[in-house]
């Protein structure tokens, strides 16, 4: 029950701290990636306030027993650099270049009952599936 | 390059905020807020999925009791066209499974760890993140 009212209560935290920062607005986030042109620094002041805060917390409870409500911390334990990691992440950029969202701000943006953030989150939840099946035929899942 | 519509307070402010969200979920259920993979999760998997959706649900119950409880409207601008949003959305979800992670997983989480992978995947999609606003912008 409790680990429920965690996710709940820290989704929405998060939810806000996208609104303060305006990271839920397309615009806003385009105008950080517009850096040769109209550059907006903004986005770069989020990620640090954002780690100023879990870094240190990490680094404290990372190699405690367990957190409060789970049996145990999952960190991911993949440390090498591989192709899918590269090609994952520029076809991410990619994407994101396009519009201004990521996934986090296109979920939170619902909120604001835009008809292009639902066509967005839609197509984003179709290229997981479209990745999962293509996943499954050509690599066989562990 | 010209510097502009530059908020700095408002923010470091609100990446604070983001960074509650994260130690809260990690202390709390010992989890990363990854939210590209709490969203595949969701829809992919049994494990946790009542507690991906709650987070899912206050992500977006977020912005609406921000608005409300500030009396402020959110800014909130998209003017690209119906086919790229499309198109945008496919390639952030492909990416984001393959890459396993985003802007917060990889980008906030991965980076506060300190890992290699994550810091290198955040420099690759900043990078063709801001060829493609070259490109197209």
């Amino acid at each position: 029950m409790m680990s429920k009212i965690i996710s709940f209560i820290s989704g929405i935290i998060f939810g806000v701290g996208l609104s303060v920062s305006n990271m839920i607005n397309p615009e806003k986030v385009l105008g950080f990636l517009d850096l040769f042109g109209q550059w907006d620094p903004s986005l770069i002041f989020v990620m640090m306030g954002a780690i100023i805060v879990s870094a240190p917390v990490f680094f404290l409870f990372r190699n405690k027993n367990k957190p409060l409500f789970a049996d145990n911390f999952s960190i991911p334990t993949l440390k090498s650099i591989d192709k899918n990691l590269i090609i994952g992440s520029g076809t991410f950029g990619i994407g994101w270049g396009m519009v201004g969202f990521c996934p986090g701000p296109a979920i939170s943006s619902l909120a604001l009952l835009n008809t292009y953030s639902v066509f967005f989150v839609l197509s984003m939840l179709g290229g997981f599936l479209l990745t999962k099946l293509v996943d499954r035929i050509i690599i066989p899942t562990q | 390059m010209n510097i502009v519509n530059f908020t700095p307070q408002s923010a470091f402010f609100g990446g604070i905020i983001i960074g509650l969200a994260v130690i809260i979920f990690f202390i709390g259920n010992g989890r990363l807020a990854g939210v590209s993979g709490i969203v595949n999760d969701t829809l992919v998997s049994k494990q946790n999925r009542t507690d991906n959706f709650l987070f899912i649900v206050g992500l977006v119950l977020g912005p609406i009791f921000y608005a409300f409880f500030t009396k402020i409207n959110i800014p909130f601008l998209i003017t690209s066209s119906l086919p790229i949003i499309i198109s945008a959305g496919f390639l952030v979800g492909i990416g984001t499974k393959i890459g396993r992670g985003c802007t917060s997983g990889h980008g906030i989480c991965g980076i506060s760890l300190l890992s290699p992978r994550s810091i290198i995947a955040t420099i690759i999609f900043m990078i063709t993140a801001i060829i493609t606003v070259k490109l197209i912008g």
